[in-house]
């Protein structure tokens, strides 16, 4: 064997990929596609660079989430499958490392918002940060089953971030845009946490699979759809929207809901046959993609 | 490849890596200046 693998992880320093891992890039994703959402559907047009460094800081501010959450829960990281291969729990870059680098974009991301755009959207920024970081990491996930619920506010910031950056203010439909993932969250994540319960039993996180069990979180599923289904459409009516997205959300939603309830139909506590939370899991993320999309279509084209 | 080797290795390619941000951000700033001084090309 190379010598090179037989030393401790913190003899060497943190490879720049690992870095980037850090700020989990697959979630950082749909954080900044909701954000350019809530940018595009303002009724300001920003210069593109203002825009561009905007969409850019809810990216770092994501990524400073990401980078933070990791080095608190390292220790239950390496606990479960999904997330032992993260840099901290395989052991390829040090704890205070990881700390720096989340602090350190925090407020880079936090600052530069303020300079490029308004400062509301740069205290917008760091409350999200802030309420993901110590809210939802470090207060509610190791405590309670409704983690997810109160949690899920922190990921519901991007779309409001985006419109305030443009607009300066809160308006309406950035409210509604928060609803909507508001309500979308506990779903989207109670999904995914029914068939990897085992994982998080082992890690000791109180997931409402684990703690209320299969049937108790189906029925929480399909009932929060329900409010999620009706926030998505609600633009329409109330004149925020017009009738290429309140078409599309109406379809989109109503998938979802049936999609929910082939969820509560299922009785099964076997993973392997949980094609229908894994379904819906998928389509979650597509849905929300869609919403946005849609929304922001209907406003160029409508204008 | 010795321990000493790819410390330093890792070690230029950050440095890199930060020199080619910073100067990213550099121009960025330059170019919010413009923006937020009303100034069109």
């Amino acid at each position: 064997m190379p010598a090179i693998e037989m030393t401790t992880p913190a003899a060497l320093p943190a490879d720049w990929r690992d870095f980037v891992a850090l700020t989990k890039p697959r979630v950082m994703s749909l954080v900044v596609f909701s954000g350019l959402a809530g940018l595009l559907v303002a009724p300001v047009q920003l210069p593109f660079v203002l825009g561009f460094t905007a969409i850019l800081c809810i990216a770092l501010g994501a990524g400073a989430c990401g980078a933070l959450n990791q080095w608190y829960e390292a220790e239950i990281d390496a606990k479960m499958r999904r997330t032992a291969k993260r840099p901290l729990p395989a052991g390829r870059m040090d704890r205070q490392s990881a700390l720096h680098f989340g602090v350190g974009l925090a407020f880079f991301s936090v600052i530069l918002m303020g300079l490029a755009t308004n400062w509301l959207a740069a205290i917008l920024l760091a409350v999200s940060i802030l309420f993901y970081v110590l809210i939802y990491t470090v207060w509610l996930k190791p405590r309670t089953a409704q983690n997810i619920v109160i949690g899920g506010a922190a990921g519901a910031f991007p779309p409001l971030i985006g419109w305030v950056a443009a607009t300066g203010h809160v308006a309406a439909l950035p409210l509604l845009l928060f609803a909507i993932i508001f309500l979308w969250t506990p779903p989207h994540f109670w999904a995914l946490s029914l068939f990897v319960r085992s994982d998080y039993a082992a890690a000791g996180i109180p997931m409402l699979p684990v703690v209320a069990g299969f049937e108790n979180t189906r029925r929480q599923i399909f009932l929060y759809s329900l409010p999620m289904a009706g926030a998505a459409v609600a633009p329409w009516p109330l004149g925020l929207a017009g009738p290429i997205y309140g078409g599309s959300a109406a379809v989109l939603s109503f998938v979802f809901v049936v999609l929910a309830a082939r969820v509560l139909a299922n009785r099964s506590d076997d993973p392997k046959q949980m094609a229908a939370e894994k379904k819906l899991f998928a389509y979650s993320v597509f849905y929300l993609f869609a919403l946005f999309t849609v929304l922001v279509a209907d406003r160029w084209l409508g204008a | 490849m010795k321990l000493e080797d790819e410390v330093v290795r890792r070690q230029r390619e950050r440095a890199k890596i930060t020199a080619w941000l910073l100067g990213a951000f550099v121009i960025l700033m330059f170019f919010i200046t413009l923006a937020k001084t009303g100034i069109n090309w």
